[in-house]
């Protein structure tokens, strides 16, 4: 097998791409689709500052890394989650990947951990809440990802989510129907107050690639999942997809961009409708903790907390976040590009 | 020359060992694994569906969807 651009020896097959690749050329093949993703849709400028959510897994290691590649000011968040030895692991992977990838390329991983700073953690948060594990913690990253990002002055928030990702959250919400999210799966997120613009990069790359980016680059990824999401939908619907993108390569990608031609804007909300998880906000106040938008007295991260037995840091701004897409207090000092 | 070859299979972790020389795409047959869902890693670095693995190689599949397994 050889490399369809160079014909020497290829690593990976793409049947999608009906393309094989050698190493050199994978890579400059991920990066195409990094650069073209951003492209296509509007991602993000070259000036912007971009803090990207880290886990420690192949696909935000692989996204911090190829945005370094193409020369983005991009700092990393990780934030344990206090989910015994599954968290004390990734936090290292995050940790050396920032050491020996990203600080000598200018950037820096930020790190907030949900015991240390907010007195809980996610398996007695989510038995707190009478949330799923992964209710509990999407919850508390979603809300911790925002206000980092809008504390921190940043202009973006880049997550990984990848094509397989993409496409098994429209193949969910079709199978049900769920209008009202299928309105709002989009790559790109706008900023509006009080919320960061957030961007999904790798939407052009399958979870294959992605690890194969991670392997092919040096980039050593904690690859057992957490023990929390076994068995989760999500799961089931990916292995569904890949049954059919099999026999039909290229059936993901074809499900998932047709969906954004043709059908995303069908779902749009009626405006003043919507609410804090859906494409349009309606009416939302500042959460009387926090000062997040919230469509309630006080937020759900909140309660979460409140129910948990935890607290926020003593240095918890109070006050509602009016960040637009650019500009805005850089609290942290994270330097400039 | 036939002979057998140890497979690394993650989530739960384990090892297998299976018939070789053989090429991977039979291989994740033989698994009953979907090769869209796994790389194959042969001594830290990932091979094609047409590449043969031989004897005594150590082989390494790697799961790639977040919660599955291989």
């Amino acid at each position: 097998m050889k490399c369809r651009v160079c014909r020497g020896p290829a690593v990976i097959d793409l049947p999608r791409h009906n393309a094989n690749f050698c190493p050199e050329h994978f890579t400059r093949f991920c990066r195409d689709q990094v650069e073209r993703a951003i492209s296509d849709f509007d991602m993000m400028q070259p000036e912007d500052r971009i803090l990207v959510a880290v886990s420690g897994g192949k696909d935000s290691l692989a996204v911090w890394d190829l945005l370094l590649g193409l020369g983005y000011a991009a700092d990393g968040l990780y934030i344990g989650l206090g989910i015994g030895d599954y968290s004390d692991t990734s936090g290292g992977y995050a940790r050396r990947f920032a050491q020996q990838h990203a600080e000598p390329r200018g950037a820096k991983l930020i790190e907030i951990d949900l015991v240390d700073d907010y007195g809980y953690d996610i398996p007695g948060g989510a038995r707190a809440a009478r949330r799923t594990p992964c209710s509990a913690c999407g919850l508390s990253k979603r809300h911790l990802f925002d206000r980092a990002a809008l504390d921190g002055g940043y202009d973006v928030l880049v997550t990984g989510h990848n094509l397989d990702d993409e496409a098994a959250v429209l193949f969910g919400n079709v199978l049900r129907w769920q209008t009202d999210y299928l309105g709002r799966q989009r790559p790109v997120l706008p900023a509006r107050d009080g919320f960061p613009r957030k961007v999904k990069p790798l939407v052009r790359l399958s979870e294959r690639e992605t690890a194969a980016y991670c392997i092919v680059s040096g980039i050593d990824y904690l690859v057992d999942e957490c023990p929390m999401s076994a068995g989760n939908k999500h799961l089931g619907y990916k292995e569904a997809l890949n049954e059919i993108e099999v026999r039909s390569p290229g059936s993901k990608a074809d499900f998932y961009f047709s969906f954004l031609r043709r059908a995303v804007d069908r779902f749009a909300p009626e405006p003043g409708t919507g609410d804090a998880d859906r494409a349009d906000p309606g009416v939302l106040a500042p959460c009387a903790r926090c000062g997040s938008p919230t469509s309630t007295e006080v937020c759900a991260f909140c309660r979460l907390v409140e129910r948990a037995g935890g607290s926020p840091p003593d240095d918890t701004p109070a006050r509602p976040v009016t960040l637009g897409r650019r500009g805005g207090p850089d609290p942290t000092g994270t330097p400039s590009p | 020359m036939m002979g057998t070859m140890l497979v690394r299979l993650r989530n739960p972790n384990r090892e297998v060992h299976a018939d070789a020389p053989v090429l991977v795409s039979v291989l994740l047959e033989r698994l009953d694994i979907n090769r869209e869902s796994v790389l194959v890693v042969r001594n830290g670095t990932i091979v094609p569906g047409d590449e043969r693995l031989e004897p005594d190689d150590v082989v390494e599949v790697r799961p790639v969807i977040s919660g599955g397994s291989a």
